[in-house]
C-alpha cells in the first residue's frame, strides 16, 4: 500500500531543470522506479509522448476498421442481395505507389537520423525523399478517386448493392485516414526546413504512415475475398 | 544536432490575449472547466426535458405554460402530443449520456485534474486538446438544432434501433433530419471524445513527474486512465456505426434496413441490410459508455473519501483492479441488452454469465469503501456526504442488476420501467452524485474560492432523499410490467399505475428544483466565497500544492518530484499533521496509525 | 450530521424493502405453464439481492454511525479481516450466488428457448406493424398463404399482403385484429415484422420477444387460465407506441371452435 523510499540527499533531487531536448514528460512507462525503489537510478527524463500517442491513435483507427469489418461480414451474411464486385484494377497500381511510399519515407527517416546525427551533407536528400513520399500519397489518393470514377462508370453507385457500399465506405475514410498523414508529412517537411523536427515527430509520422499501408493492404484484400 | 534544434514545443507560454486564455486556450485547465460548464448547460437543458416529461408522465392532458412557443405542432395549446414527448425523451437521453455523464467526470474534472496528479505542466498535446472540447461543444450545438428543424428531433430514443432510426421521415416526426442531427451529433461527439483519450492516456503514460510511478498514481487519476482507454475503444466503434447510420438515410445504403417493409402500403425502397448489426454496434459501444460514465464517479469518490477518512482504503489494489476488471468486462456483455431481440438464444447465456460476473468487482469496490471507512475518522462535509451517498445509490442500482443479467428474468422484465430505475439509480444518480461530490471537493481549486458548505448540505439532503423517491418507485413500476418509452398508460394493467406516476412526476420536480440550490451557491461562490487555501481538506495528491487557483503552468515551470503514494493519511509526522503530501520527502514517524 | 445520514440511509432502506416485501405492485397473474420458472427464478433473487441491499446499506450506516467524525485515540481500528477478508467473501459468496442464479435461471431460460414446440402446437401468424397487431390462422389446410409485402394495402384490409388469387394457400386464411387461443393448448407464434421493430409483450403469459424487421422469429407458449389478457408493444416503434396493443383471449376448445368458424364466416 503505503510505498515510500528513504530521503535523498538534500538537493539532489530538487526540482531538476528541463533538459532542451523537447521532452515535457519525465517519469515515463519505460522509465518506471526500479523495485528497489531507488529514484537515483531512474533516467532523467522519458522518450516524447509522441512515440506512445502514436500506437494509441492506431489502437483507436484499428478498433473503427474492426467495427466495419464485423459490419461487413454480419452485412454479407444478412441477406443474399451480395454481389461481389471485380476491384478495379487501378487499385493494384496505387497499392503499389502506397508500399513504395513507405519506402521512400524510410529512406527519408534514415537520411534525416544520420543528419541530426551530425552528416550534413543529408540535409537535402532527406528532404527531397520526403517529398517524394509526398508526391505517392498524393497520387494514391488520386488513384483511389480514379478507381470511383472506374466503378462509376460501370453503374456502381454508393446504394447500388451492399459491396459497393462498403467499397465507397472504407476507401473513402481510408483516403480521409491517407490525407491527414499527407498533412503530418507537411508538417515534417516544413518543420525539417525551419530546423525544429524533432525525432519523435518524424518517427510517430512515419509509424503512423506504414500503418496506412498495411490497414490499406488489409481493407485491399477484406473486399478482394469472398468471405 | 546541427540545423535541427530542438524548441519544446509543447511548451507553451503563459497566453496573453483574452482569446488565448479563455476561449481558444490550450490550457488543460481552462478546457477543464469549459467542459464542465458545457456539462452545467447541458444538464439544465436535460433536466428541464425531464420535468416536461414527467408532467406528462403524470397529467397526460395538462397544458404546460410556454411549451406551445417552444414547438408548436409538438405541444397545441402547451399539451404535449405523444410524438413530441419520445423526441424530447431521446435528446434528454442523447444530452444526459453525451454531454453531461461522460463530459462532467470525465472531460472536465479528468482535463483539470489528471496532468495536475501526475505532475504534468500539461497535457502533452495541447492543441488536440482544445480541439476536443470545441469538437464536443459543436457536436451539442449540432444536437441542439435538432429542436429547430420542421419535424423536431429524432423520437427513436438515445439507442436508435434500426430500422426505426434509419427508415427515415416515414417512421415517423423527426426521424427525417432529426435523426440526421442525431447522428452527425454523435459522430462529432466521438472525434472529441477520442483525441481526448489520446491525450490522457498519453498524460499517464509518458508525463508522470520524477517519482510518479504508476502505483503512486493517485485513484482518481487511474480512473480517467482507465475509463479513456474504454473511451478510446468505445467511441471508435460508435462512430462507424454513425457513419453507417447516416449513409443509409442520406445516401439509399441498406445497412441496416431489410427488404419487404411497408410503411402506409408503401414499400420501402431498401434491401438485405441487417437490423442487429444496429444492436450489436451500439451495444458494443453503449455498454463500455454506461462504464465510462460511472468508473470515473468511483475514481472521484475514492479520492474524496480517503481524503476526509484520514486513513488509507483497505486496498487500494483492490479497488484499481477491480475497476480495470469493470472496464474489461463491460465489452464481453453488452448482449445482456438483447436478450429478447430475436439474438441467437444461446448467445444470451454466453452474455449472462460475464454480466452477473460484473457484480464481483463491484461487490468489491463497495466493500472496501464500507472496510475502510471502519476504524476511519470520517470528516463530514457536503463532498464526503455525496461520497457517501454514491455508495448508497451505486448498491441500489447495483443489486437490480442481478436481476436483468438474468435472460429468463428478463423476458419479465425487458423494456420495462426495471431497467430504468436501474440504470438511472447507477449511471445517472450514481454518477451525478460522484460529479457533486468533485465538485463541492475541487471547486476551491478550479476557482480560487470556498463553496458554501450549508447550502451544500441542504442541496445534498434533499437530493438525496429526492432521487431515492424518484427513481425506487421505478423499479416498482417495472416490477408490476410498467412498458418503458410509454407516452401515456392506457393499457389497462397499467392504470393502476398512474398515482405512482404521479408521486414519481412530484417528487422529480422538487428533486430538480432542488438543484437551483446548487447553481446558486456553483454561481455565488463563483464571485463572492471567501478565497480558498492551497490546500483546504488537508490532501496529499498534487493539485493541493499549488495555489488555489494555479497558475497558468501548473507548478510555476518547475516539476515537482513525487515520494510517497496519496495515501498517506493517519500518519505520525514531524510537523504534526496527520498527512504527507505526495512530494515532501519527510518520512512517517514510527507511532502513526498504520503502525 | 453523520449520525442522521446514517439513519436516513437505514429509513430509506427498509422504506424501500416494504413495498416488494409486501408485493404491493405485481405484474398480472401467470397463466402460462411455463411462467412459474421465471417467477420463482425472479422471487428467489430477489431474495439474494435483497439481503445484499439491506446488508449494504445497513453496514454502511453503521460504520457511518460509529466513525463520522471520531477523533481516534491510540492505534487505528481495521476491519476484522482486512482487504483480503473483504476481497476473499466478495470472491466466495459473491461468485458461488451468481453462479448459482446463473445456473438456476438457465433451466428457465432453456425451458422457454431450448424446447421445440410439439408437433401438433397451433400455428398462428402475428404481424406488427405502426401500430397495431394483426393475427393469421392458417385456415383448414393448415398453411399460410406467401406475404407479398408490396401487396399489403390497409385500405382494401389486405393486411398482410395476401394474393388468394394466385395462391392456394391463402384463400382460407383468416386474419383477425385479437388474437384467441383455446386454453391448455401450445400455440406455436409465427412473428414478422411489417415495418420497423416491435416487441411482443404479455406480462400475464410471461412471454417478451421482440418482431425483427427482416427476420421471422417464432415463440411457442401454452395458456392454463380462460380470460382477456393484454398485449402490448414493448420496443419503442413511433408515435403511437403507447397505444400498440392487441387483446389476447383464452377460451375453451369449444368456443375457440366457434370463433373460428365465425371470423371464417366473416373474411
Amino acid at each position: 500500500m503505503a510505498t515510500t523510499l528513504p530521503p535523498p540527499k538534500a538537493g539532489e533531487l530538487e526540482q531538476p531543470e528541463r533538459p532542451g531536448n523537447g521532452s515535457t514528460g519525465n517519469g515515463g512507462w519505460q522509465n518506471l522506479v526500479p523495485a528497489d525503489g531507488n529514484l537515483r537510478t531512474i533516467e532523467e527524463y522519458s522518450p516524447p509522448p509522441s512515440s506512445s500517442a502514436i500506437w494509441v491513435g492506431i489502437a483507436a483507427i484499428c478498433m473503427s476498421f474492426a467495427a466495419f469489418t464485423s459490419a461487413l461480414i454480419v452485412r454479407q451474411g444478412a441477406s443474399n442481395d451480395w454481389r461481389h464486385i471485380t476491384l478495379p484494377s487501378i487499385l493494384f497500381l496505387s497499392t503499389m505507389l502506397l508500399v513504395a511510399s513507405s519506402v521512400t519515407l524510410e529512406v527519408a527517416r534514415r537520411r534525416v537520423a544520420a543528419h541530426m546525427g551530425g552528416l550534413t551533407s543529408q540535409a537535402v536528400s532527406s528532404k527531397l525523399w520526403l517529398y517524394m513520399t509526398l508526391g505517392l500519397g498524393l497520387l494514391f489518393v488520386a488513384g483511389q478517386y480514379m478507381a470511383w470514377l472506374q466503378l462509376r462508370s460501370e453503374g456502381l453507385y454508393l446504394a447500388t448493392n451492399p459491396n459497393s457500399s462498403f467499397f465507397y465506405v472504407f476507401t473513402a475514410l481510408h483516403a480521409l485516414h491517407v490525407m491527414g498523414g499527407l498533412a503530418g508529412l507537411g508538417r515534417v517537411i516544413r518543420k525539417l526546413g525551419l530546423g525544429t523536427l524533432r525525432r519523435s515527430t518524424l518517427d510517430a509520422t512515419s509509424i503512423y504512415w506504414h500503418f496506412m499501408g498495411a490497414l490499406w493492404i488489409y481493407l485491399f484484400l477484406l473486399l478482394w475475398m469472398r468471405i | 544536432m546541427h540545423e535541427v534544434s530542438a524548441a519544446p514545443a509543447a511548451h507553451h507560454g503563459p497566453p496573453t490575449t483574452f482569446i488565448r486564455k479563455h476561449v481558444f486556450s490550450t490550457d488543460h485547465k481552462v478546457i477543464g472547466i469549459q467542459y464542465y460548464h458545457l456539462a452545467l448547460v447541458a444538464v439544465v437543458v436535460g433536466m428541464v426535458l425531464s420535468w416536461l416529461m414527467r408532467i406528462h408522465l403524470g397529467w397526460t392532458n395538462a397544458a404546460i405554460p410556454g411549451l406551445q412557443a417552444l414547438s408548436a405542432n409538438g405541444a397545441p395549446g402547451g399539451v404535449m402530443t405523444p410524438e413530441y414527448y419520445l423526441q424530447l425523451m431521446t435528446m434528454h437521453a442523447t444530452i444526459m449520456v453525451f454531454f453531461v455523464l461522460t463530459t462532467a467526470p470525465f472531460a472536465a474534472f479528468g482535463n483539470y485534474f489528471l496532468p495536475i496528479q501526475t505532475g504534468a505542466e500539461d497535457m502533452p498535446f495541447p492543441h488536440f486538446n482544445m480541439m476536443s472540447f470545441w469538437v464536443t461543444l459543436t457536436g451539442f450545438l449540432v444536437l441542439v438544432s435538432a429542436f429547430f428543424v420542421s419535424d423536431g428531433p429524432p423520437l427513436a430514443g438515445w439507442t436508435s434501433y434500426a430500422p426505426l432510426s434509419a427508415i427515415g421521415k416515414a417512421a415517423g416526426p423527426g426521424q427525417g433530419a432529426g435523426q440526421v442531427i442525431w447522428a452527425t451529433a454523435l459522430g462529432i461527439f466521438c472525434v472529441g471524445q477520442l483525441l481526448g483519450a489520446l491525450n490522457f492516456i498519453s498524460t499517464v503514460l509518458d508525463m508522470r513527474c520524477k517519482g510518479m510511478t504508476l502505483s503512486r498514481l493517485p485513484v482518481s487519476a487511474w480512473a480517467w486512465f482507465i475509463t479513456s482507454c474504454m473511451g478510446l475503444t468505445a467511441f471508435a466503434v460508435l462512430m462507424p456505426a454513425c457513419i453507417l447510420l447516416i449513409l443509409d438515410h442520406v445516401a439509399g445504403t441498406s445497412f441496416f434496413i431489410p427488404s419487404g417493409l411497408v410503411i402506409n402500403d408503401q414499400l420501402i425502397p431498401h434491401s438485405g441490410g441487417s437490423t442487429l448489426l444496429w444492436q450489436h454496434l451500439f451495444w458494443f459501444f453503449g455498454h463500455p459508455e454506461v462504464y465510462i460514465a460511472i468508473v470515473p464517479g468511483m475514481g472521484i469518490v475514492t479520492h474524496v473519501l480517503v481524503t476526509n477518512m484520514r486513513r488509507p482504503m483497505l486496498s487500494m489494489k483492490a479497488i484499481l483492479y477491480s475497476m480495470w476488471a469493470l472496464a474489461f468486462l463491460s465489452y464481453m456483455v453488452y448482449g445482456h441488452h438483447m436478450f429478447v431481440s430475436g439474438m441467437n438464444p444461446f448467445s444470451s447465456l454466453v452474455f449472462s454469465f460475464p454480466t452477473l460476473m460484473i457484480t464481483i468487482p463491484s461487490t468489491i469496490v463497495v466493500l472496501i469503501w464500507i472496510g475502510s471507512l471502519y476504524g476511519s475518522q470520517l470528516r463530514i462535509n457536503t463532498a464526503s456526504l455525496f461520497a457517501l451517498g454514491f455508495i448508497s445509490m451505486f448498491v441500489s442500482g447495483g443489486v437490480s442488476g442481478f436481476f436483468l443479467a438474468q435472460p429468463s428474468i428478463d423476458i419479465m422484465l425487458h423494456a420495462t420501467y426495471f431497467v430504468v430505475g436501474h440504470f438511472h439509480m447507477v449511471m445517472g444518480v450514481a454518477a451525478m452524485f460522484g460529479i457533486f461530490s468533485g465538485t463541492y471537493f475541487w471547486f476551491p481549486k478550479m476557482y480560487g474560492r470556498m463553496m458554501d458548505e450549508t447550502l451544500g448540505k441542504i442541496h445534498f439532503w434533499l437530493t438525496f432523499v429526492g432521487t431515492y423517491c424518484i427513481f425506487m418507485p421505478f423499479h416498482y413500476l417495472g416490477w408490476a410490467g410498467n412498458v418503458r418509452r410509454y407516452a401515456a398508460f392506457t393499457d389497462d394493467y397499467l392504470k393502476p399505475l398512474i398515482p405512482l406516476h404521479q408521486f414519481i412526476s412530484v417528487a422529480a420536480l422538487f428533486t430538480g428544483a432542488v438543484q437551483l440550490i446548487f447553481i446558486y451557491n456553483f454561481i455565488n461562490s463563483r464571485f463572492r466565497g471567501a478565497p480558498a487555501p492551497p490546500n483546504p481538506w488537508e490532501g496529499t495528491s498534487l493539485e493541493w500544492i499549488m495555489p488555489s487557483p494555479p497558475p497558468w503552468n501548473n507548478f510555476g515551470g518547475k516539476d515537482p518530484v513525487v515520494y510517497h503514494d496519496a495515501e498517506q493519511y493517519g500518519v505520525k509526522t514531524a510537523s504534526g499533521a496527520d498527512y504527507i503530501m505526495q512530494n515532501s520527502p519527510e518520512q512517517a514517524l514510527p507511532g502513526g496509525d498504520g503502525d | 450530521m453523520g449520525k442522521f445520514l446514517a439513519v436516513t440511509i437505514i429509513v430509506i432502506a427498509i422504506a424501500s424493502a416494504i413495498p416488494v416485501v409486501m408485493h404491493t405492485w405485481e405484474p398480472p397473474a401467470d397463466i402460462s405453464t411455463h411462467g412459474h420458472l421465471i417467477d420463482s427464478q425472479r422471487d428467489d433473487t430477489m431474495i439474494e439481492a435483497g439481503v445484499s441491499f439491506l446488508a449494504a446499506q445497513i453496514l454502511l450506516a453503521i460504520f457511518i454511525w460509529q466513525f463520522a467524525g471520531s477523533k481516534r485515540e491510540g492505534k487505528r481500528k481495521t476491519f476484522p479481516g482486512g482487504a483480503k477478508g473483504l476481497v476473499g467473501a466478495a470472491l466466495v459468496l459473491v461468485g458461488a450466488e451468481v453462479l448459482a442464479l446463473g445456473a438456476f435461471g438457465t433451466k428457465a431460460w432453456a425451458t422457454v428457448y431450448f424446447t421445440p414446440p410439439k408437433a401438433d402446437a397451433m400455428p398462428i401468424q402475428v404481424q406488427a406493424g405502426q401500430f397495431a397487431f394483426y393475427f393469421r390462422y392458417p385456415g383448414p389446410d393448415g398453411k399460410f398463404g406467401p406475404i407479398h409485402p408490396e401487396m399489403i394495402n390497409e385500405g382494401t384490409q389486405n393486411l398482410f399482403g395476401l394474393d388468394p388469387e394466385h395462391d392456394v394457400e391463402s384463400r382460407d386464411d383468416i386474419v383477425t385484429a385479437e388474437m384467441a387461443i383455446p386454453v391448455n393448448k401450445e400455440i406455436h407464434l409465427l412473428m414478422h415484422a411489417k415495418d420497423v421493430s416491435h416487441s411482443f409483450y404479455v406480462p400475464a403469459l410471461r412471454v417478451h420477444q421482440d418482431f425483427v424487421p427482416g427476420l421471422d422469429l417464432s415463440l411457442h407458449f401454452t395458456a392454463t387460465q380462460v380470460g382477456k389478457y393484454e398485449i402490448v408493444c414493448s420496443q419503442l416503434c413511433g408515435l403511437g407506441h403507447y397505444n400498440m396493443r392487441a387483446y389476447l383471449e383464452v377460451m375453451s376448445q369449444a368456443d375457440f371452435d366457434d370463433w373460428q368458424k365465425k371470423q371464417a364466416a366473416a373474411q
